[in-house]
C-alpha cells in the first residue's frame, strides 16, 4: 500500500505539468461556458437597461419594491413549496400502494406518461382542460364540463386570481408525479425484504412499518427527489409561458426574466433576476453536492 | 502510437471541416439571384396567402423565399440580431419595433432598392412618413388592418328593427334596448396568449381618437401628455361603460378576460345569437368566414364603422399595418423588396380575402367580396387615419397598457392607480 502510494506520488510530481495540460480543456470549457457567463451576468445586473451605464443595485431594488415583481417571487415560492410537497407526497403514496398490486407496471406506466410529453404540449393540453365559457354556454373544457355536469357554475381557471396559480401548479404536478413515483418506487425495491419480514414477525402493524422502517430507509431517495423538484420548481417556465404568459398575477421568476430580456429589452433587470434565480438555487445545489460526497464515501 | 493516431484523426477532421466550408461557400456563390430569408409572424392561412405572393417573385426571378414564422417575433428577432444572424428581410406587425431597430442602426435604408417617385405615386404620405426615420425610408407598408369596425348580424338587426347606431349615444341606447328586450348586446374577448389585453387597448384608442381627435392622439402616443390626463381617463371610462355595465356582456369581466379574441367573434352569428355586436378589426371577417362557411358577407354578417363621439372627428379610423424592413441588402433581398412594393404583387392575396392594401395601385375589383371592398373604401375615404396607438409606444409601455386594460376590467375603481403605473413605466421608457 505504502509502496503504491509513493509510486503515485512520484508520478504525479513528475508529470504534474502534463497533468495541468490535460486538465486545461476541461478548465477552458468550465470557464467559458459556466464561470464567465455567471460573472458577466452579475456584472450586467449592475448596469442599466442597455448596459451603457452603471446603476449599482437599483435593478435589485426595483425587483424587491414593486408589487408586480414581488408577486413573481411570491408565485415562485408557491411553486417551490406546493409543487414539491405535492409531487413528493403523491409519488410516495402511489409508489407504496402500487408496490402491493399485481398490475403495478401498468399503473406506473400510465402515471409516468405525462413525463414523456413536452412541457409546451402539456401546457396546450391543460389550456383546453381549463377552457372557460360563461354560464349558460356549452362547456367544452374538461373541468368546467364536469362542474356543469354536477350543477356548479363554471370557473375561469386561468383568469380567476383565487385559483389560477393553483391551476397552473396542478398541471405541473400532473407532469412530475410520475417522476417522483418511479424514483421512490425504485428506492422502495431496494429495501431488503428481510427487514420488513423481521418487523412483521415482531408484530409491527403496516402503518408502523411505513413510518418507522420504510420512510427512514427511503430517506436518501426522498432527498434526491425533493432537490430535483425544487430546482425544477424554480426553473418552471414553459407551462406558465404557454398557459397564461404570466398574465393575471401568475408570473414566475424564469418567465419574468425572459420578458424583461426579450420583450422589454432590459438587460440589467433581466440579469438581476437571473442572479437572484441563481442564488436561490445555490443552496439546493450545495445540499446536493454534500449528499453526493457522503454517498461516495460510503 | 496511440497519440499519433488521435493526432492523425484530428488533422483529418480539421481538413474535412475546412473543405466542407470552402465547398459550401463556393456553392453559394454559384447561385444567381439566390435565396432571401424572411421572418414574420404569419402562419396558417396568412402564410398560405403570402406564399402565393412569393410564388410570383420566385417565378419571375428564379429565386427562393425562405420564410420563418414565429409568434414571438420581437424576442426571436432581437436574439437573431444580437447574434449577428438576422434574416434578410422581416415583416413586422408594427412600426415600433422598426423604430427600435433603426435606432440601433440595424436596418438598411430602402432608398437604393426602391424608386421613391413610384412610391410617392402609389402610397399616401401617411405610409411614407410612418416608414421614414430621419428622412430615410426604413419601412415599406404592405398590409393594412382597419380596427374601427363593429361586427353585427344584419338579419337579426332587421328582424328586431334595430338601427345601425351613428353616434356614441345611439350605441348606448341601442345596447340598453337590447338588454331591455332580454338579450345581451355585446361579445368581448381580450385573451390572446402573450399579447392578451390588446383588444381592450383597441377600444380605448378608438374612443380616444373619436372623442379628442388626431392632435391629442399624437400627443398621447408620443407621451407628451401624462397618462393621468383627463382624456385618457375618459377613454377608459367610456370603454368601461360598454364592458362593465351589467347585462352588456355575457358572463361579465371573467368572461372578457378568459375569452379568446377569435372565439369572441362567433357569438353574434350563432343560432340563436348569444350576443349582437363585436368590436374588432377588419380581420374578423376571416374568423367569421372560417367558423361559419355557409354565411354570406354583407347578408349574414357585416360591420358598421365606429360611431361618432365628437362631430369634428366623425369617420376617423384607426388601424395597424405590417411593415417590411431590411437587415441585409443582398441582391435577392432588394429584388424581392422591389417586387413587394408593386401593387400587383399583392393581388393574389387580395383575391383570397382578408387583405387590404395601402398601395393605391391595387384596384378595388380584385377584392373578392363586398365586405373586402367596403373595408378598402373605408380606408380610402376616411378623413383621419391614425396608426394603432399602443403599437407605436415602447414595448414596455404597450405591455403595461394591455395589462392596465385588464386590471381596469377587474378593478375599475383603481383607474387612477393603474394609469399612474403606466405613467411611471412610460417615464422610464421614452
Amino acid at each position: 500500500m505504502v509502496r503504491i502510494l509513493s509510486v503515485v506520488n512520484k508520478m504525479t510530481r513528475k508529470i504534474s505539468l502534463e497533468t495541468y495540460f490535460y486538465v486545461l480543456p476541461a478548465l477552458f470549457f468550465l470557464f467559458s461556458f459556466l464561470l464567465y457567463p455567471t460573472l458577466h451576468t452579475f456584472y450586467l445586473s449592475l448596469l442599466n437597461q442597455d448596459s451603457s451605464s452603471f446603476v449599482g443595485l437599483s435593478n435589485y431594488l426595483y425587483l424587491f419594491t414593486h408589487r408586480e415583481t414581488f408577486l413573481v417571487f411570491r408565485n415562485s415560492l408557491l411553486w417551490l413549496t406546493l409543487f414539491t410537497v405535492t409531487v413528493v407526497g403523491m409519488g410516495l403514496f402511489l409508489a407504496v400502494l402500487s408496490d402491493r398490486l399485481p398490475y403495478e407496471p401498468v399503473i406506473k406506466s400510465v402515471i409516468f406518461v405525462p413525463m414523456a410529453v413536452s412541457f409546451t404540449a402539456a401546457a396546450v393540453i391543460w389550456r383546453f382542460v381549463y377552457l372557460y365559457r360563461p354560464e349558460g354556454f356549452l362547456q367544452i373544457g374538461l373541468v368546467n364540463a364536469l362542474l356543469a355536469y354536477v350543477g356548479g357554475s363554471p370557473i375561469a381557471w386561468l383568469v380567476d386570481l383565487k385559483v389560477n396559480n393553483f391551476a397552473l401548479i396542478a398541471a405541473g404536478i400532473w407532469m412530475w408525479t410520475g417522476f417522483g413515483m418511479v424514483v421512490i418506487s425504485a428506492g422502495l425495491k431496494g429495501i431488503p425484504n428481510e427487514v420488513l419480514e423481521a418487523a412483521r414477525v415482531d408484530g409491527a402493524k403496516e402503518w408502523q412499518l411505513f413510518w418507522h422502517i420504510i420512510l427512514p430507509m427511503l430517506g436518501p431517495v426522498l432527498v434526491v427527489v425533493v432537490l430535483t423538484l425544487m430546482i425544477n420548481a424554480l426553473k418552471v417556465f414553459d407551462l406558465v409561458y404557454v398557459m397564461t404568459f404570466g398574465n393575471h398575477d401568475t408570473d414566475v421568476i424564469a418567465n419574468r426574466m425572459f420578458k424583461e430580456m426579450f420583450t422589454f429589452g432590459n438587460f440589467g433587470r433581466a440579469s438581476a433576476i437571473a442572479v437572484i434565480l441563481f442564488l436561490s438555487i445555490v443552496p439546493v445545489i450545495i445540499l446536493n453536492i454534500r449528499r453526493f460526497r457522503r454517498e461516495e464515501r460510503v | 502510437m496511440k497519440t499519433n493516431g488521435i493526432k492523425f484523426r484530428l488533422i483529418i477532421l480539421f481538413l474535412g471541416l475546412m473543405s466542407f466550408f470552402s465547398l459550401s461557400s463556393a456553392y453559394a456563390q454559384k447561385e444567381k439571384i439566390g435565396t432571401v430569408h424572411v421572418m414574420g409572424v404569419w402562419g396558417g392561412d396568412e402564410l398560405k396567402a403570402f406564399r402565393r405572393v412569393t410564388a410570383g417573385w420566385e417565378k419571375q426571378t428564379g429565386g427562393n423565399v425562405e420564410f420563418e414564422g414565429t409568434r414571438d417575433l420581437a424576442a426571436v428577432l432581437r436574439a437573431r440580431v444580437l447574434g449577428r444572424n438576422p434574416p434578410d428581410l422581416a415583416i413586422l406587425p408594427n412600426p415600433a419595433l422598426m423604430q427600435a431597430f433603426a435606432r440601433d442602426r440595424k436596418l438598411k435604408p430602402m432608398s437604393q432598392a426602391l424608386e421613391i417617385s413610384t412610391l410617392k405615386k402609389d402610397y399616401s404620405d401617411t405610409w411614407l412618413n410612418l416608414g421614414s426615420i430621419g428622412g430615410n425610408l426604413f419601412g415599406l407598408f404592405i398590409k393594412v388592418t382597419i380596427k374601427s369596425t363593429i361586427w353585427y348580424n344584419p338579419k337579426e338587426f332587421a328582424a328586431n328593427r334595430w338601427k345601425i347606431p351613428e353616434t356614441w349615444g345611439e350605441l348606448l341606447s341601442l345596447s340598453d334596448r337590447i338588454v331591455a328586450e332580454g338579450k345581451t348586446p355585446w361579445s368581448m374577448g381580450v385573451e390572446s396568449g402573450g399579447a392578451s389585453g390588446w383588444p381592450a387597448s383597441d377600444w380605448i384608442q378608438e374612443i380616444f381618437l373619436h372623442e379628442f381627435g388626431p392632435d391629442l392622439y399624437d400627443q398621447w402616443v408620443d407621451h407628451r401628455i401624462p397618462w393621468t390626463h383627463e382624456a385618457i381617463k375618459s377613454a377608459f371610462k367610456k370603454f368601461g361603460k360598454i364592458a362593465l355595465t351589467r347585462g352588456y356582456v355575457p358572463g361579465g369581466t371573467q368572461t372578457i378576460l378568459a375569452t379568446n379574441f377569435i372565439d369572441g367573434s362567433y357569438l353574434p352569428f350563432l343560432k340563436p345569437p348569444k350576443a349582437y355586436m363585436y368590436f374588432l378589426g377588419g380581420f374578423t371577417q376571416g374568423f367569421i368566414a372560417k367558423q361559419f362557411p355557409d354565411l354570406r358577407p354583407r347578408e349574414d354578417y357585416d360591420f358598421f364603422s365606429f360611431p361618432t363621439i365628437h362631430t369634428d372627428y366623425a369617420g376617423s379610423v384607426t388601424g395597424a399595418a405590417d411593415v417590411v424592413v431590411m437587415f441585409r441588402d443582398t441582391p435577392a433581398a432588394s429584388s424581392f423588396l422591389r417586387y413587394m412594393a408593386m401593387g400587383s404583387a399583392w393581388e393574389p392575396w387580395a383575391k383570397l380575402g382578408g387583405f387590404t392594401s395601402p398601395n393605391r395601385s391595387v384596384a378595388s375589383e380584385v377584392y373578392p367580396d363586398p365586405l373586402a371592398v367596403k373595408l378598402a373604401k373605408l380606408l380610402a375615404t376616411s378623413p383621419i387615419f391614425k396608426f394603432d396607438a399602443d403599437d407605436l409606444m415602447p414595448a414596455e409601455v404597450q405591455k403595461t397598457l394591455w395589462k392596465g386594460g385588464m386590471d381596469y376590467l377587474r378593478n375599475p375603481e383603481r383607474l387612477e392607480a393603474i394609469l399612474q403605473k403606466i405613467e411611471e413605466v412610460a417615464k422610464g421608457a421614452y
